[in-house]
């Protein structure tokens, strides 16, 4: 009986047209420009001007709080500019211009694909590593993992959980790494289980992906501390609270936060770029994107370094297919709908997808049937159908913060369920950020 | 090349429509009809055609010409609630009659109140009832079936349901051993062969429709197992008690409509509790209150009464019943 | 028979004479003592219960100027200075006359002027629009047309024009009370003066894009110039952010600004149309 979380869940087609395209490297850019906001929390501060020469590695921006992060150069060459550019929203975020001179690296950086596995530091000195190389979380949220890594001394970290679901549909960057480098990936659960100073630590892969299951068991035999779970394909079984209820059986309290229920988890790309930072000090500049989709001709995997354009990687992959209505960076489910094809890739991009017309068009919305299947679809047990018609009703945040539209996880499986067509998760995000805004701007007890 | 479509997350959507919803219901009620239709010939599709017709163009008629809108009638609830309300009523019917209950079904119970989704009591079963107490002797004539059943010593009520049969004789002062009540195998009540509406008339053609939808996904069984279970543990409890004056919990599982009203009336998505406690308790009130008016009312057959009644609860039911939160914090 | 109807009309009136008085004398018992002021000055407002004046609807508008010293910080935008002498006087008090106000939609970005670069197929509300990326078009500021303002006015004053694609004010239904400022993700809409014979004139543009780049988005776009700033001879106009903006109580009216201003950006309402300069020399 494969484990799985208790409420909730839906099954979209997973879609993993390109989970055999092997990992291909990206071939040199001519500018990089590498966006401030790479994390959660604040931008970061860049340190160099224009003018100044920079190697691959080098710090070229610090962090600008406590919920931030160092953010360096992906590539060599002199920096052109340090101004404002358009991200995919539109919006405009400073970034750091570099023309591209060659592929220089900073000394000290281990660019051999020797594997190394002594693991011969400090807790501290783990963590203070991965501070300075920059490593985010990189399942999507970018919540910077020196800070996941250190929970507050009232809570105590009892295991970890890597998260090998990759429930999202289409996306296959992560099946395609735990195939190709799952000894690497299990030292950085290892490193990262020092620690936190725990002594559990998990891997919970979807069953959709047996390859993938496969190569880490088999890697995993010379990690005694270390399980790999096989989970049911189900969505969204790589929902962090999702993840932790399926694994060790524990849910997070309504309102709460993972390390609550003792559980720090980490994607397994975020493992791997612990291993790369804490074994081989080589900080976060480069990631695998998933480039797929049916009218998509070729399906890839690429390592891209962050900074480059995604205009530039749709060049690479044959071109925009003419068919494609949406670009979206991430998958269908919690993806974002790029305005903005210039703008370039950050540390999270984990796949750009092309959907067509009649893939992505929505249909015109009709009457609520109170039909409940966003109800039971919900992975957090809320009732989508009463936080939407609350949100469009305007003014009711104090019933919203009852009904705890502060759980909602916004994984869109109401939208995606409803037979009537209602976009439910529109209106509920916007009240979820309304009434956390008024939840926190509350003087503490 | 044309402009990139921008939207809020998620970017794909499952198959499941009301449409396709509606459908499924239409080809689980295909059976009960099938068969419906076989026994009671040409009457009874005239009904169904009739009855669906109806409901649709009063719809269409109500929402295009009165509200001033779209017109909703592609979404084919209108089409379930004209069949549903064909299998509520005698087969022998005349046509006007559903074509009065569908302009009621439709045109009070359901566009009064804003059209679908917005209605508080089930359409069919507010046409019907609307029609059994306007057109009494009407609604009540189940003649000429071509089979029913004998009653032992007590004349044969042609023409009556087997609920209505037992009711009458036991106000009569006959006991339930003298009406032989026995006499209606569980055979014959399963298969075919009781007198009644056209969709009593056969368990297993509503069995294989509903199963149908559970399969689909359509509806969950809690409501019906919750009706079920109330209904035979009540009725059993006073047939233990009582043999001769309370029939026995199978024929009352089995008649009246109970199967009918169970599978497709209590499950409407729009006139149900939204929960799965509020729809367990639901079932139980439906299965109390049918109960209830068949061994003390006046009236023989409760479930549509019942299943009315619970509907005013629904909104209460659908506050305080609240679904299992993930982590829930327990004080 | 006919006594079963008397005895039962007799029981009727008999409970319903009880519970006349019974009823009667709890109101009494349980009557809130108010002053009296409160109700006189309630019957007076408009009773839209809109929340323009600030307070929590008509009745807490009555209470809390009874209530206050004097009539500093209470106007009724529905009812005007009409309503607000009534109260004065009922009051016992003097009130000053406050300009009338309209709200003011700050953008020519219709669907003539300003290209739409992608298309938005998410839920209709300015409000998701906004929070989710910079627009459908080019301009990252401009009104997006999905009718929040629409949705928040109580009077009907506000619609989304289809033709233009964006948010247009009738100025005879608006009373300012201010719904559709809030409800304005982007901040396009602003309450100014109504004006001497209901003329007014003001910058329809809030893009601080540098010029060219408010330019390329919008053809009617204000790029922050200045000429408007340097002709005028009241000192009316900044620039600041790469947008003008006109003091409307500063803003004498003369239009030298709208002559000058290359993009078309600055508006003029309700104005007789000038004479055309040949027909002056005949």
């Amino acid at each position: 009986m494969k484990k799985t979380f208790k409420i909730g869940g839906v099954h979209p087609h997973d879609n993993k047209i390109s989970a055999n395209a092997a990992t291909e490297i990206f071939p040199a850019i001519e500018t990089a420009y590498v966006s401030m906001a790479q994390h959660l929390g604040a931008p970061a501060t860049p340190i160099v001007a224009v003018g100044d020469k920079v190697k691959v590695g080098q710090v070229i921006a610090e962090p600008a709080g406590f919920i931030s992060g160092y953010v360096h150069s992906p590539v060599s060459g002199t920096v052109k500019a340090v101004a404002p550019r358009a991200d995919i929203a539109g919006n405009m975020v400073m970034h750091v211009e570099i023309t591209v001179e060659g592929d220089e690296w900073m000394e000290g950086i281990d660019t051999s694909d020797t594997i190394v596995k002594d693991i011969p530091y400090t807790p501290e000195e783990i963590i203070a590593k991965v501070k300075a190389c920059g490593i985010v979380g990189l399942g999507g949220a970018s919540f910077p993992t020196h800070v996941k890594l250190a929970p507050p001394k009232d809570k105590k970290a009892e295991a970890l959980i890597l998260n090998g679901t990759e429930c999202e549909p289409y996306l296959t960057s992560d099946d395609r790494i735990m195939q190709e480098r799952p000894e690497e990936i299990l030292i950085g659960a290892a490193i990262m289980m020092k620690a936190l100073g725990v002594t559990r630590g998990y891997v919970g892969i979807e069953e959709n992906k047996p390859a993938a299951i496969a190569a880490m068991k088999a890697a995993a035999a010379a990690f005694p501390q270390i399980r790999v779970i096989t989970l049911k394909k189900r969505y969204p079984q790589g929902g962090e609270k999702q993840l932790i209820d399926a694994v060790i059986g524990r849910q997070v309290p309504s309102g709460g936060l993972p390390i609550d229920t003792g559980a720090v988890v980490q994607n397994v790309a975020t493992s791997l770029a612990v291993y790369e930072a804490v074994q081989k000090n080589k900080p976060l500049i480069d990631n695998v994107i998933t480039v797929t989709g049916q009218c998509l001709e070729r399906q890839r995997n690429f390592k891209v370094r962050i900074g480059t354009p995604m205009s530039k990687i749709i060049e690479e992959a044959g071109g925009m297919p003419l068919k494609a209505a949406k670009v979206i960076s991430g998958g269908p489910m919690m993806g974002r709908a790029i305005a903005n094809l210039d703008a370039a890739t950050v540390k999270a991009n984990g796949a750009i997808l092309f959907l067509t017309e009649e893939q992505t068009r929505r249909k015109p919305e009709s009457s609520c049937i109170r039909c409940a299947k966003c109800a039971s679809a919900c992975p957090m047990g809320l009732e989508p159908w009463l936080l939407n018609k609350l949100s469009r009703a305007g003014g009711r945040q104090a019933e919203l913060e009852q009904e705890r539209v502060y759980d909602c996880i916004e994984c869109g499986c109401c939208s995606f369920t409803c037979p009537a067509n209602i976009p439910l998760l529109d209106m509920i995000r916007s009240s979820k950020a309304e009434v956390m805004k008024i939840m926190r701007s509350r003087p503490k007890k | 090349m044309n402009k990139l479509i921008v939207s809020p997350s998620p970017h794909t959507h499952g198959r499941e429509s009301t449409q396709s919803l509606m459908r499924d219901v239409l080809i689980a009620l295909a059976p009960a009809m099938l068969v419906s239709v076989a026994v009671s010939g040409w009457s009874m599709l005239v009904l169904i055609l009739v009855g669906a017709a109806s409901c649709v163009l009063t719809e269409f008629l109500i929402t295009k010409y009165l509200l001033k809108r779209p017109s909703t009638v592609s979404d084919l609830s209108a089409v379930v609630t004209g069949c549903l309300l064909a299998l509520n009523l005698p087969p022998e019917s005349p046509w006007w009659l559903i074509l009065v209950g569908s302009i009621v079904a439709i045109g009070v119970a359901k566009m009064t109140f804003g059209g679908l989704g917005q209605n508080i009591f089930n359409p069919a079963l507010v046409g019907r009832v609307f029609l059994l107490v306007s057109f009494p002797v009407l609604m009540t004539d189940w003649s000429d079936q071509g089979m029913f059943f004998g009653l032992g010593n007590v004349d044969a009520f042609s023409g009556a349901t087997p609920l209505g049969a037992v009711k009458e004789a036991l106000k009569n002062g006959a006991t339930l051993s003298q009406i032989s009540v026995d006499d209606l195998t569980f055979h014959q009540q399963f298969f075919l062969n009781i007198g009644g509406s056209a969709g009593e008339l056969s368990a297993l053609a509503l069995i294989l429709g509903f199963i149908y939808l559970l399969c689909r996904r359509v509806v969950k069984v809690t409501i019906p197992l919750a009706i079920f279970c109330t209904v035979f543990v009540v009725s059993g409890i006073f047939w233990l008690a009582d043999p001769e004056h309370y029939t026995n919990p199978v024929f009352n599982v089995f008649t009246g409509g109970l199967l009918l009203g169970a599978f497709f009336m209590a499950t409407d998505y729009v006139t149900s509790p939204m929960t799965t406690k509020g729809q367990i308790i639901f079932g139980i009130g439906i299965g109390l209150i049918t109960v209830f008016v068949r061994y003390f009312g006046s009236y023989p057959e409760g479930v549509s009464f019942a299943i009315l009644i619970m509907n005013c609860a629904v909104p209460l039911l659908n506050k305080y019943c609240k679904p299992r939160r993930f982590g829930e914090v327990k004080k | 028979m006919t006594g079963t109807i008397l005895f039962t009309i007799a029981c009727l009136v008999a409970l319903g004479l009880l519970f006349a008085v019974v009823l009667y004398f709890v109101a009494q018992k349980f009557k809130v003592e108010e002053d009296p002021r409160i109700e006189i000055v309630e019957k007076i407002l408009p009773g839209a219960n809109c929340g323009g004046c600030g307070q929590a609807g008509c009745h807490a508008f009555a209470e809390n100027v009874v209530k206050a010293p004097g009539m500093d910080g209470f106007f009724c935008p529905v009812g005007g200075n009409p309503v607000m002498t009534k109260v004065a006087e009922a009051l016992g008090r003097a009130v000053e006359e406050k300009a009338p106000m309209v709200a003011v939609v700050r953008c020519n970005g219709t669907l003539a002027n300003r290209a739409r670069t992608n298309e938005y197929d998410g839920y209709a509300s300015c409000k998701v629009m906004a929070s989710l990326y910079a627009g459908d078009t080019g301009c990252k500021f401009g009104c997006l047309g999905k009718g929040d303002c629409e949705a928040a006015c109580k009077f009907g004053a506000i619609k989304v024009d289809p033709a233009k694609g964006v948010a247009v004010v009738d100025e005879n239904l608006c009373t300012a009370c201010g719904a559709c400022v809030k409800a304005c993700p982007k901040g396009v809409i602003e309450l100014r003066a109504k004006g001497l014979k209901n003329r007014r004139v003001y910058v329809s543009c809030i893009n601080k894009d540098k010029g060219a780049v408010a330019r390329k988005a919008c053809g009617a776009a204000c790029i922050g110039c200045g000429k408007c700033a340097k002709t005028c001879p009241f000192g009316a106009i900044t620039v600041e952010n790469n947008v003008a903006y006109i003091d409307f109580n500063v803003c004498k009216m003369c239009r030298k600004c709208v002559a000058e201003c290359p993009t078309g950006a600055i508006h003029e309402v309700n104005f007789p149309p000038k004479p055309k300069p040949h027909e002056e020399n005949v």
